[in-house]
């Protein structure tokens, strides 16, 4: 296997694992986020900001392996 | 189709200092500010006039969101030039990438402005300085030997050996615990400025591709989707120097129980 074709196996296998937890943290945190509105939805405005908060920390790792796609040459 | 490379690109030198796009955009931003404070500050008026109002309206909503983490409306105000000053800079900043001229007008091959946030260089200086002046704040509010000891537990080996074996076991497993706090430290500057140069450079790259590819009318989602991103990336970095400011500042937890013990 040459070098070109290597890097974008690893390119891809990279953001591809990389972005699988993450994914799934977002949506189970939106998903409880959702339920507890449901629940109670007067408390919407409560919840939506520490919401937001919790995803993007569970985002930035997704992003920590984008940069290491963009670093890969 | 030109994808922004990950060093910003150099336009011209001033004597022997490059110069960046990426500069020029944190300039222009600066100057913005520049002129909306001197703006402000001659018409600042017991009745608030138009523009007054309206920064006003925003700094309300913001020390809200802030006196829910710090608890404290003093605290608040205390932190509120640093805190503030880098939410609405990054904000800005953001929301400047997405604005006709930059990434269209080129200068040679390159662009002439390009976001600042995508460039490495800001974000590090932005992430590095937060945790400095957290740890400098902490210095000045709660002492230098409360502090210190918050990472090299010294402090609580020298009074645990007083109280017998035990003690003296849970403080050098504490002293573990303290330069693993270090290390965190380091992995707090990591993660901010990663955080934020991640997300604004990947909304830019994917403009520009998007834009390489169908610049009529497929963009614009990708855009509103940019001005979110924008937003919350802002208030995360502030939330997140916050809370790094609240905790420095606030006495260790078994010392309180000390205090109201005696």
């Amino acid at each position: 296997m040459d070098h070109a074709s290597i890097l974008v196996l690893a390119k891809g296998l990279t953001m591809a694992i990389g972005g699988f937890a993450p994914a799934l943290a977002i949506g189970r945190l939106v998903a409880k986020a959702m339920e507890s509105i449901g629940r109670n939805p007067e408390a919407t405005d409560k919840l939506f900001v520490p919401m937001l908060l919790g995803a993007a920390f569970a985002e930035a790792i997704a992003i920590y392996s984008l940069v290491v796609v963009f670093t890969l040459n | 189709m030109h994808i922004p490379t990950l060093a910003p690109e150099v336009i011209f030198h001033i004597g022997k200092l490059p110069v960046t796009n990426t500069i020029l955009n944190t300039w222009i931003a600066i100057a913005i500010f520049l002129i909306i404070g001197l703006l402000l500050r001659k018409r600042i008026n017991l009745k608030p006039g138009k523009l007054q109002n309206f920064w006003e309206y925003f700094l309300e909503i913001l020390m809200g969101y802030f006196d829910q983490v710090t608890g404290d409306r003093k605290k608040t105000l205390r932190f509120m030039p640093i805190v503030g000053s880098v939410f609405f800079f990054i904000l800005l900043s953001n929301w400047l990438g997405l604005l006709p001229g930059t990434g269209s007008i080129t200068i040679g091959h390159e662009m002439l402005l390009r976001p600042a946030n995508t460039d490495l260089n800001l974000t590090v200086a932005m992430a590095l300085s937060s945790v400095v002046i957290s740890h400098l704040f902490g210095l000045f509010t709660v002492g230098f030997f409360t502090h210190i000891n918050k990472f090299i537990q010294i402090g609580t080996l020298v009074k645990s050996l007083r109280k017998g074996p035990i003690a003296i076991f849970t403080a050098l497993i504490e002293m573990v615990v303290g330069v693993i706090e270090i290390i965190s430290e380091v992995a707090k500057v990591l993660s901010l400025s990663l955080r934020l140069f991640g997300n604004i450079f990947a909304g830019e790259v994917l403009i520009s591709v998007i834009s390489a590819l169908i610049p009529f009318l497929l963009p614009t989602p990708f855009m509103m989707l940019e001005l979110l991103v924008g937003l919350i990336q802002a208030a995360v970095f502030t939330m997140l120097t916050l809370v790094y400011l609240t905790v420095m500042t606030t006495k260790p937890h078994g010392e309180e129980a000390h205090e109201a013990h005696n």
